[in-house]
């Protein structure tokens, strides 16, 4: 099996590509042969990451493994360099594993106007971009993982969306890759100032700092307008809750899960180790962004009519627990951060999971026109209560232990921060978690409780969870409650990786 | 660590060895956790629809807690155990542990007994629910909870339990879910509670950042060792008081309790006796020790305890639904628990929890004998019911006497020590508000015996005024009442002035004992009692002879009626002051600037640039066209592929792009 720790990763990565190529050849005609296709890739894909998740080394999970370092691009000094540690490994699973359960949902579930073909084609091109990020050591190659994941998103989004597709999908799609070129020339910047793209070395040069402090300070406004577009971060979100809205239920729950993360992976895995000093001149801007992200992402769900749009807006609140966290620059915060993003990850793509079906079954997503969900189809609603709640950040369930540390990363943050602002953006979170739960429960009450509304009295076409939805459900129900009651099994893979990070600022 | 726990126990004077059970008492509410999943997955196949195995997982609970007391009344050491819950090489640990100890001791014989006789009285009561399992299932996890919260031997485990204790109650207040204002409810428990636990989170980091810890017995230690204090400490202690101001229903965050009424009858027993509001006073007594040395935090529980009793107790006095009566007279007990803590008399409160826990589920599973009985809350429905129901006329007598503190029943002995407690604490001058705390005891202990007489006679005196034909509940409910009823009669005596073993099993390392006083140990009971007797009678002459008959309504009197009646405008303040302005006003600003002014920007920068993009196409076709055929041929073609996105917004999302490039690019030139 030692060769699997050189092309594992890879393997991982590009499996799903390959399918896409070999779906080309499959007649659209066949669509059981389309549909099969495509689940043994994004199947294989999850088998392979598994299998590296297995030959990881936990025992020294701060360190890169799985290494492979390649010359691809010679002249311009770019390779092909992969790796993982304990920061990207839960999130290359993340991946691997939710791009699988899509596909195990697509099979019932192909949204007008059809097309399986392409469709399916896209959701594994799609998985080989947001596996390439986290597995990336050198910028550019990076950067072309980054970008690969908005063509296929903009057109799952544009042909397959809802009523304003192409708005949402052009949105999406620029305000995107307005981030992007600023973090590409960031990317430029750092080259031309070292020679390299190299991640692992520019995070040695960084720990003695690169070029002057207006260079860094301006590299490091570029990358953040880059992964804070992506996160989304207030104010740069409005492109998300129009594309979630618009997108089909498998690619709000990629955007949710997965792709979002790859804006805070972003400032963990470039930002922060290469540009330290930066970072904490940074931190209290991040922080108040964050804050606000969480206060005004809370209080728009509480103005929401549509549900997939109120899940989106509370992405938006949740991603701000996650910047909190990484701004405070410190073990609790960041490791709480990372986990947070994969809670988040597991819950709302669960939301969006809930929320495409149950736009199947009653045909609208307007909470006014919902009601009783749990007295029609008491396992769906059960379902969707155990959702929201996880989401709301009870202990116990996953939700809880990144806003948990990431708030108790806010009142003692890392020295050089100003304690008494970081006081005070706890403050900010903590009233956030009450007006989540506020948002939460009073959802819950419209759509889940009280009497069915007589236009469904009949129940017709409306069925309770079909065995594909558990299957395609119950591993990301079943993690929930794991990463709850046992948070080390997350925990204890990244505080390693992440000590190695605050080792750039002298902790 | 585990060290200096002996080392205390040592002091304490108790002989140190280890017991048989002790060890194992995490298992007591592992049970109630198995049986929820069990319950929860395949209680709908069992014949008895699972709640076999939840009663049978609470009383093999029980019996545990009872030989784990024993074992620790024996003289045993308590039990400390934890294991690694996470960790960061920080020196951030968190552990996942077990304390057992007198106070915990204490809370699992409460919690597990309480817990077992609600869950058989609800096999009568909740016959006919549509979802007995779940009620059962959750009835299971609810006990387990809480347990979890009690055993917990650090403050994130312990929040871990609180929280779980909080969406349980939820779950159980909003069971009739299909009506809206149930469900309301149980939001409003929850979120209510919520805001309390932000202050116990972080009241946590603040200990954790003082003390270096999260766990319980070495917080206490370094504060008693003065190696954590100043004003840094007392805010922590506050903030701890935050959480359990909320859990606890103290003013100002008490508004939740009386709503969550809306809750089926046994789950009000059992939130107000043993797994739920009895957590804010368990918090306060196990971090004790850091109350103590923190400064003016234990002047704050007294001064919040004092207020909360009286005003708890003077809506009781006007209430007419009787779950009402019992939640504000639960409100207004928890205030004496707290205010027993507030000026030092620690066994004093903590016995109050205990008996307390008694007599109220007593009452409250009474209530719901008397609600089965006439399918009405309201006391204007009852009367005469005790020519109806025997049994639970004599035993809700029984807890209404031993709420007023009548001699010997339970509450005699647990108010008594708590009104000796603060007057000790008022006349030896450790704390000026004991004075506070003494004034309002009193008054409070008056006022209880008023309104539990006149929830009596409104019951069971009289005719009766509802529809239909009473009738006494089935065995299943009246044999809990029994039981309830004797161990109101009898637990009190366990705590008979200085004899009693709960002075020894409750008793913190370094406080004094008192003997044998005349003033404390006869003539303030004996006053106490005629304080009571006369409430009692006042209460009869006014409420069933009808003497003094006061126009609540017109009288010079009525503003104040009124204010009492609307609860003090605090539910009004809350609704209209703060969650509507959120709930709409706020959100809907904040959505109007998402939409218009931040979404404005981004879709107004495209429009201009747009403009700005016409002017040079036209200069580009009109002007440069002769000269540049080749890049007006190239405009076109990319002006073609953008068609096929079929938006103009691509133009100008792609000006402001590079507009902004062009800048940022110049900028980082230039450094």
């Amino acid at each position: 099996m030692d060769w699997f720790d050189d092309w594992g990763l890879s393997l991982t990565t590009f499996l799903p590509l390959v399918g896409a190529i070999v779906l080309m050849f499959v007649p659209q005609a066949k669509e059981a042969a389309v549909k099969m296709v495509g689940s043994i890739f994004a199947g294989l894909a999850h088998i392979a990451g598994i299998v590296v998740a297995m030959r990881f080394d936990y025992g020294e999970s701060g360190r890169l493994q799985q290494v492979v370092n390649l010359e691809w691009i010679p002249t311009i000094d770019v390779n092909y360099h992969v790796g993982v540690d304990g920061m990207s490994l839960p999130l290359v699973v993340l991946s691997v594993l939710v791009s699988f359960l899509c596909m195990i949902y697509m099979h019932f579930h192909i949204p007008e106007p059809g097309k399986s073909k392409a469709f399916f084609a896209l959701v594994l091109l799609l998985e080989t971009g947001m596996t390439g990020t986290f597995i990336a050591l050198d910028l550019i190659l990076f950067f072309i993982f980054f970008e690969v994941v908005l063509v296929p998103m903009y057109f799952m989004i544009g042909i397959w969306g809802g009523p304003r597709r192409e708005y949402a999908a052009v949105k999406f799609f620029l305000f995107t890759l307005f981030g992007s070129i600023f973090m590409l020339l960031g990317f430029l910047a750092l080259y031309f100032q070292t020679g390299t793209f190299d991640m692992v070395e520019l995070r040695e040069l960084g720990a003695a700092g690169i070029g002057s402090e207006l260079f860094q300070s301006l590299v490091f406004l570029g990358l953040f307008l880059g992964f804070a577009i992506k996160v989304p971060m207030w104010p740069f979100h409005t492109w998300l809750p129009d594309a979630h809205t618009e997108a089909p239920t498998v690619g709000s729950v990629l955007l949710a899960a997965i792709l979002l993360k790859m804006g805070t992976y972003g400032f963990i895995r470039i930002s922060l180790p290469i540009l330290p000093e930066a970072a904490i001149d940074y931190a209290p801007i991040i922080g108040v962004l964050a804050v606000i992200s969480i206060i005004y992402g809370s209080l728009c769900c509480l103005a929401q009519t549509d549900l997939k749009r109120l899940i989106a807006f509370s992405s938006v609140g949740h991603m701000g627990f996650v910047m909190l966290g990484i701004a405070t620059l410190t073990d609790a915060g960041i490791n709480g951060a990372i986990f947070g993003m994969v809670a988040h990850g597991l819950i709302t793509g669960m939301l969006f999971f809930l929320a495409g079906s149950i736009h199947e079954r009653y045909h609208t997503r307007e909470i006014a026109a919902l009601g009783g969900i749990l007295k029609q189809i008491p396992r769906f609603g059960a379902t969707f209560s155990y959702a929201a709640i996880a989401s709301l950040g009870l202990p116990g369930l996953a939700g809880f232990w990144g806003e948990f540390l990431a708030l108790a990363g806010s009142y003692d943050p890392a020295a050089g921060l100003d304690e008494t602002l970081f006081r005070v953006l706890m403050v900010g979170g903590g009233i956030g978690t009450v007006l989540t739960a506020g948002y939460l429960l009073w959802t819950i009450q419209r759509v889940n409780l009280g009497r069915v509304p007589e236009n469904f009295a009949d129940g017709h076409g409306i069925h309770d969870v079909s065995k594909l939805e558990w299957i395609a459900w119950a591993p990301l129900l079943l993690l929930i409650v794991a990463a709850g009651i046992y948070p080390k099994m997350l925990l204890g893979v990244t505080n390693e990786a992440v000590d190695v990070l605050l080792g750039a600022f002298g902790a | 660590m585990t060290d200096f726990l002996l080392l205390a126990a040592e002091e304490a004077g108790h002989e140190v060895h280890k017991g048989t059970f002790t060890e194992y008492m995490w298992i007591v509410p592992l049970l109630p956790f198995l049986s929820a999943i069990v319950i929860g997955f395949f209680g709908k196949k069992m014949k008895n629809r699972g709640h076999a195995v939840g009663i049978a997982a609470v009383a093999i609970g029980f019996a545990l807690s009872l030989v784990g007391f024993a074992e620790l009344a024996a003289g045993n050491a308590h039990v400390e155990k934890a294991w690694t819950w996470f960790e960061f090489p920080g020196g951030f640990e968190l552990e996942f542990g077990m304390n057992y100890d007198f106070l915990a001791g204490v809370m699992f014989v409460v919690v597990t007994f309480i817990s077992m006789l609600v869950q058989i009285y609800s096999t009568g009561y909740m016959h006919d629910d549509e979802r007995y399992t779940w009620f059962y299932a959750v009835l299971s996890l609810f006990t387990g909870s809480m347990l979890f919260l009690v055993i917990a031997n650090n403050l994130t485990q312990m929040l871990v339990g609180w929280e779980g204790v909080g969406v349980c109650s939820y779950f159980l207040i909003g069971h009739y879910w299909e009506e809206k204002e149930n469900s309301s409810a149980a939001m409003k428990a929850f979120i209510t509670t919520r805001v309390g636990d932000i202050g116990f989170m972080f009241g946590i980091f603040a200990l954790f950042v003082l003390a270096g810890t999260f766990n319980v017995g070495e917080i206490n230690h370094l504060a008693e060792e003065g190696e954590i204090g100043g004003t840094a400490l007392t805010v922590a202690a506050l903030l701890l008081f935050c959480g359990a101001v909320g859990k606890s229903a103290q003013f100002p965050l008490h508004v939740w309790l009386p709503d969550a009424m809306a809750g089926p009858t046994p789950v009000s027993a059992l939130i107000h006796a043993a797994t739920m509001v009895v957590a804010g006073v368990y918090l306060v007594a196990r971090m004790f020790p850091l109350f103590e040395h923190a400064g003016a935090a234990l002047d704050v529980v007294a001064i919040i305890a004092s207020i909360t009793m009286l005003m708890a107790a003077v809506l009781a006095l006007v209430q007419d639904d009787i779950k009402r009566v019992l939640a504000y007279s639960t409100i207004s007990q928890l205030a004496y628990m707290m205010a027993a803590l507030g000026v030092g008399a620690y066994t004093a409160g903590v016995f109050h929890l205990f008996t307390h826990a008694m007599f109220k589920a007593l009452l409250f599973l009474g209530s719901g004998s008397l609600i089965h009985a006439v399918h009405s809350n309201n006391m204007s429905d009852m009367g005469g019911l005790r020519k109806y129901m025997p049994h639970t006329f004599r035993t809700f007598i029984i807890g209404s006497l031993a709420l007023a503190g009548i001699f010997p029943l339970a509450g005699f002995f647990s108010k008594d020590e708590i009104i000796g407690g603060a007057l000790r604490a008022a006349s030896e001058g450790h704390r000026a508000t004991a004075w506070i705390v003494l004034v309002s005891a009193v008054v409070t202990a008056f006022l209880t015996a008023l309104y539990m007489t006149r929830a009596c006679v409104k019951t069971f005196w009289g005719e009766y005024r509802g529809h239909g034909h009473p009738h006494e509940s089935a065995g299943s409910m009246v044999t809990p009442l029994w039981i309830l009823a004797i161990a109101s009669v009898t637990v009190g005596f366990l705590g008979v002035p200085v004899i009693g073993p709960v002075h020894d099993w409750l008793h913190l390392p370094g406080h004094e004992l008192h003997g044998f006083d005349p003033f404390y140990n006869l003539i303030l009971p004996a006053g106490s009692v005629l304080l009571a007797l006369s409430a009692i009678f006042i209460g009869w002459q006014v409420f069933h002879k009808g003497r003094l008959k006061v126009d609540v309504l017109g009288g010079p009197f009525a503003w104040a009626y009124r204010f009492v009646a609307n609860k003090y405008y605090l539910d009004e303040l809350y609704i209209r002051g703060i969650v509507r302005p959120i709930q709409y006003s706020w959100a809907k600003v904040a959505y109007w600037i998402n939409q218009k002014v931040i979404d404005g920007i981004v879709n107004g920068a495209g429009t201009a640039t747009l403009g700005g993009a016409r002017v040079a196409y036209t200069i580009d076709q009109d002007v440069v066209d002769f000269a540049v055929n080749g890049a007006a041929g190239i405009t076109g073609a990319s002006g073609g592929l953008l068609k096929y996105i079929q938006t103009g917004n691509v133009q100008r999302y792609a000006a402001v792009l590079f507009a902004a490039v062009a800048v940022f690019v110049a900028a980082i030139a230039l450094t």
